[in-house]
């Protein structure tokens, strides 16, 4: 069993989303679906733990040796990946069972649960493959579910929303494609272990150049890095609460671990800053979109919208570091986005209690929220401190380490940019928590959110405090990974 | 390169760059799509163009054939091909859903209707 365990994370819920779809009623898809997130945590935290004892895990899928089979590779990087992603799936399950009834209803719960399974058995899956094109197959399953849970929202622009992301996602899935096409043909393998050591023989072919572009180019669509973000803020703000805290937390994040897995792995730093000029692309594009999202967000009436481009703005602190091309940028890259997902998870899942309660979630309904519904407006307080990187968060540990590496490598611009950034995710929370705190509450009879929303909102706020003060283990392990990226090829 | 040469990656460019415009430029949600059908079969026919040797004999063992062609890029693109299927049938059934609840699928019209409410 224990051999098993690279798979068991994405077999599990594979088998029992078609399950799940066949269920009727309300509540004995929702128990399968939470037992099965729970199992896939139970699964991602051993494989952890037997990473840091035994290093590098390789599981050859039906017992086929790479590059023949595909195989499933676990290293740091991944496997703390696949924590995030089996936590927060684990969180929103339990969460998911009223914030659903109310906002998708009864009658549909089945496919939603179902759906819902297969985003996260489908982000598992990209994270865990050791096999390019196994993570197109994969980025798909995620995408389609993504599509249809977006299009569950209440409000009928849920579907224009979910209609442009499918456009555009699709293009960003078949760029990638294309690129892992040119990258076959070159190369007759689509293991990244094989294309790591084939690479570097051939790299200066224009066939790899090419396959490089459209390769960074469609996971950039699908981490919504500005300017290719534009599916984002819709998609976030109409799509069902529990799957906004969903994808908000993990599913841009698994993009931006592809990106990292390309970028260092296969190509190799020397390759992709050396003979591509991916710095010179990627820190401009990062830094206007971290201040102009962070702007924009802050003249936004509906919070759901507000925290959705400030995730278009942290995705700019992740490729930052990413473009640094160095350890420290990278340790603070891989932290930021285990620790945006903690944050951002939070934040959407406390909306998603307001929602609950006020039926909306624009700055009029967070008026005297601290009055009447404490422990969420605390949450979102919390969440908030967190997101703007205040010490004792998590979000102050990932810009801390951001700013070191800038720092390190003398890019002063860039450490302004940064602190800019945090100023002005002070503006955008504080106006949420100062509408909260003076407000005059539009209906005091409102009461408190039941505890089934309220318990994993705090979960995972405790786990904001509890990472931001104990930054041993995801310091280390962000360590780690970097170090294993760092190294280029994959580590035998 | 004798046979088909480089004609197939001329056509396959062409395709590509058609699907892209049509997907671009079409307000119709509709024709949006098939804009991305034939992008996306544009690819489809790289994939198998790749794997295409001139002279080669399909991949089934024979003793008088000495040259293959790789049939694992054909293979991958029946994959691919079951994506491309479903990703139109997942966009088609939200264009009923769009007519059904806004009353139109053109994109110009839509915006128009966003901004009002």
């Amino acid at each position: 069993m224990l051999m098993h365990l690279p798979v068991l994370v994405v077999l599990a819920p594979l088998l029992a989303a078609p399950i799940v779809a066949l269920m009727r009623g309300a509540t004995w898809p929702w128990l399968l679906s939470t037992l099965v997130s729970w199992f896939a945590l139970l699964c991602a935290v051993l494989l952890l733990i037997q990473v840091q004892a035994e290093g590098v895990i390789i599981y050859t899928m039906g017992g086929w040796e790479a590059p023949w089979g595909i195989e499933y590779r676990i290293d740091f990087a991944n496997a703390l990946l696949l924590v995030l992603i089996t936590g927060l799936a684990s969180v929103v399950m339990p969460y998911a069972r009223l914030s659903v009834e109310q906002e998708v209803g009864a009658e549909r719960s089945p496919m939603f649960y179902a759906a819902l399974l297969l985003l996260s058995l489908g982000l598992c899956g990209m994270t865990a493959t050791g096999d390019a094109f196994n993570v197109f197959v994969f980025l798909e399953i995620s995408s389609l579910a993504t599509y249809t849970l977006i299009a569950m929202g209440r409000d009928r622009r849920a579907l224009t929303a979910s209609f442009s992301y499918l456009v555009m996602g699709t293009i960003g899935g078949t760029f990638y494609l294309i690129g892992i096409g040119l990258l076959y043909v070159m190369t007759g393998t689509l293991n990244m272990a094989d294309l790591a050591e084939r690479l570097p023989a051939i790299s200066d072919s224009s066939t790899v150049r090419t396959g490089f572009a459209f390769i960074v180019t469609g996971i950039c669509l699908k981490l919504a890095l500005f300017p290719l973000h534009l599916w984002l803020p819709n998609a976030y703000t109409y799509s069902p609460s529990a799957v906004t805290a969903l994808l908000g937390a993990t599913a841009t994040k698994v993009a931006v671990y592809i990106l990292i897995r390309f970028v260092f792995t296969i190509f190799g730093p020397e390759y992709s800053f050396g003979a591509e000029p991916l710095a010179e692309v990627l820190i401009p594009l990062a830094v206007i979109g971290l201040l102009s999202a962070s702007t924009v967000s802050i003249g936004q009436p509906n919070i759901k919208r507000m925290l959705a481009y400030s995730s278009v703005a942290q995705i700019g602190y992740i490729v930052l570091g990413i473009a640094m091309g160095t350890a420290m940028g990278l340790t603070a890259a891989l932290l930021h986005v285990f620790n945006h997902g903690l944050m951002k998870g939070a934040l959407f899942m406390t909306l998603g209690a307001v929602m609950y309660r006020m039926g909306g979630t624009n700055l009029s309904d967070m008026q005297g929220l601290a009055k009447t519904m404490p422990l969420t407006f605390w949450a979102f307080v919390i969440g908030g401190l967190s997101l703007i990187g205040v010490p004792l968060t998590v979000g102050f540990v990932s810009k801390w380490h951001l700013i070191l590496a800038a720092i390190e490598l003398g890019w002063w611009p860039v450490v302004i940019v940064i602190l800019a950034g945090s100023m002005l995710a002070v503006v955008y929370v504080g106006r949420v928590v100062e509408a909260g705190f003076f407000g005059e509450a539009r209906d005091p009879t409102r009461r408190e959110a039941p505890a089934s929303l309220l318990i994993p909102v705090w979960i995972l706020i405790f786990a904001n405090i509890y990472f931001g003060i104990d930054t041993r283990l995801t310091v280390d392990i962000a360590e780690a990974a970097a170090a294993q990226l760092m190294a280029g090829g994959v580590v035998r | 390169m004798s046979g088909l040469g480089i004609w197939n990656y001329l056509i396959i460019i062409f395709l590509m760059m058609t699907g892209l415009y049509m997907v671009i430029s079409s307000s119709n949600l509709v024709k949006k799509l098939i804009g991305l059908n034939v992008f996306q079969t544009s690819v489809f026919f790289m994939y198998i163009s790749f794997g295409y040797i001139s002279g080669g004999a399909g991949p089934v063992f024979n003793e008088n054939v000495e040259l293959y062609s790789n049939p694992l890029t054909h293979v991958l693109i029946l994959t691919a091909i079951v994506v491309g299927v479903a990703t139109t049938a997942v966009g088609l059934a939200l264009s009923i859903r769009i007519k059904e609840s806004f009353g139109t699928i053109e994109e110009d019209d839509l915006h128009k209707m966003d901004s009002s409410l």
